[in-house]
């Protein structure tokens, strides 16, 4: 379930109080509307299956 | 003698190296033509002339004292403004970079094209921060396409795909992180080449995603794209992502490559499904030239495209997140919203992301033990009008920007070199990817090369 638009709204106001970042109150809509875009494809991500082994992309080298 | 301004890197290297012309004046004559049709196409945002002239007059100087020339000696190339020249800030597309100290060195690939003999004469525009599909660049001013200047360049290396589709120089550099040098490949009409992820150096480059940024050349014919990579490639200190691989020369190969019965499949599904009649059209041509009646499936690149949307959208807010908290005001709004929203997403889905991102990765290689390359569109449609927000895609009526991307972003997700070829329909050409295995940039070229000579797929010369 994708999250409402409030809940989202809430979401983005602590988001950028936590991270100093400045949102001007016209610029949410749209910030809004990337982040949902953002998390319905994070949530096509999520879907597939992975078992705990498994290695994120990046290399590290020690 | 006068060179046209069509006239491919390796058509001027040979005519200077055979005293038919000098390579400064062939620098006087693209400057020139700079000066003429820049206005028209705003493909460059600096021009190098001084440090252009000088080096034209060394490679001339050269020639005469007889020293061996290198294979792109005086032939003229530009650069995206995320790559750093010495003297001038790195734009990077941005209004907030103008206030950077200037470059102090050159980016690694400048150095290296210029080893070869090539004349640095300016930067190009691009999309801000590379973030872009489109080449609309509200603090440069749009890019203009070559073959019709109300439609897109294609971006984010907008700039380089104007300058070298109009005829201002006959190579550029581009970067690609999720579809960068393909997407104005595709729509000016050009080649491309995506190398290898970590295969060429990225140093004095400004970033964008470090997961996926890739750099590479644009270009008119396959050899240029070919000569100007061999030039490029080699382990850089200087860039801890640039691998440790020698250089594998390409230029030997092109035309023995696709001689050697290479298996060629078609991508299917997804590839398919939003693709518009121009795009199947283009591929359909190049597959039945190769003689590629096999089609394979990705395993879900719907879902690695979502991982480099993630990836990009997270990445991307990180490396800007200062300066999204002081000057946010200064981004293109269309830039800066998608910054903000980045930096909202939760770590664990990033994570996430990149471990799809090596499960993607294996099963893609598996496909590549039964097959040598594989074609898909590059873009979904040709250049759409400057401005525009939507498109007809199977009938439906859907977002232009988010579909720009949607066959790049699942390749460049795991790194796999292409080379993007064009297909010269009327009015507007459209490019095909031909995607190999990592490190085979050798059997992508060798396609290209051989579709090349057999008239399939050429860069085709704008009207003026």
């Amino acid at each position: 379930m994708p999250p409402e638009a409030d809940t989202l709204d809430t979401y983005i106001d602590a988001a950028a109080q936590m991270l100093a970042l400045p949102v001007a109150p016209e610029w949410k809509p749209a910030v809004r509307a990337h982040l949902e875009v953002a998390l319905k494809l994070a949530a096509i991500v999520e879907e597939l299956e992975l078992p705990d082994e498994a290695e994120p992309a990046p290399l590290f080298e020690a | 003698m006068a060179i046209d301004p069509f006239t491919t890197a390796t058509g001027i290297a040979k005519a200077i190296a055979a005293g038919e012309t000098t390579a400064l004046g062939v620098t006087e004559a693209a400057l020139a033509r700079i000066d003429a049709r820049n206005p028209q196409l705003n493909a460059f945002t600096a021009v190098t002339r001084e440090r252009a002239l000088a080096k034209a007059r060394a490679i001339d100087d050269m020639r005469t004292a007889g020293q061996p020339l290198g294979p792109l000696a005086g032939v003229p190339f530009a650069v995206k403004n995320l790559f750093d020249v010495a003297g001038l800030p790195t734009l990077a597309g941005s209004k907030i970079n103008r206030d950077r100290v200037p470059a102090k060195a050159d980016a690694t690939l400048i150095t290296r094209l210029e080893s070869a003999g090539a004349v640095l004469v300016g930067a190009l525009n691009m999309g801000e921060y590379a973030y872009d599909f489109t080449g609309e660049n509200v603090h440069d001013g749009h890019a203009r396409n070559p073959h019709n200047i109300e439609h897109m360049t294609g971006g984010s290396s907008s700039g380089s795909g104007g300058a070298v589709g109009g005829g201002l120089v006959p190579l550029a550099l581009g970067s690609d992180t999720n579809g960068s040098i393909r997407v104005p490949v595709s729509f000016c009409g050009l080649y491309g080449l995506k190398p290898t992820y970590g295969r060429l150096s990225r140093a004095r480059s400004f970033p964008f995603v470090a997961s996926l940024d890739h750099v590479g050349p644009l270009a008119r014919s396959v050899r240029d794209l070919a000569i100007a990579y061999d030039a490029m490639q080699g382990p850089d200190p200087d860039d801890p992502v640039c691998a440790g691989r020698p250089v594998e020369p390409t230029v030997p190969w092109l035309e023995r490559r696709a001689a050697g019965g290479l298996r060629i499949a078609v991508a299917g599904g997804y590839f398919t499904r939003g693709a518009g009649p121009e795009a199947l059209e283009a591929v359909a041509r190049i597959a039945k030239a190769l003689g590629a009646t096999r089609e394979v499936e990705l395993p879900e690149p719907g879902r690695a495209r979502a991982a480099a949307y993630v990836i990009t959208a997270a990445e991307g807010a990180a490396l800007h997140l200062d300066r999204l908290r002081t000057r946010a005001a200064e981004y293109d709004p269309a830039v800066r919203d998608r910054l903000l929203a980045g930096a909202m997403i939760p770590a664990s889905l990033v994570v996430k992301a990149q471990k799809l991102r090596r499960w993607y990765r294996e099963r893609v290689l598996e496909l590549f033990q039964n097959v040598d390359a594989i074609l898909a569109p590059a873009t979904p449609f040709p250049a759409p009008r400057i401005g525009q927000q939507t498109m007809q895609l199977d009938g439906t009526e859907v977002p232009l920007r988010p579909n720009i991307g949607i066959f790049t972003q699942p390749i460049s997700c795991i790194g796999l070199p292409v080379v993007a070829v064009p297909v010269p329909l009327q009015p507007l050409p459209i490019g095909v990817q031909i995607i190999a295995a990592p490190w085979r940039e050798d059997v992508a070229l060798g396609l290209a090369h051989a579709l090349e000579g057999a008239g399939i797929v050429a860069a085709p010369r704008p009207p003026e």
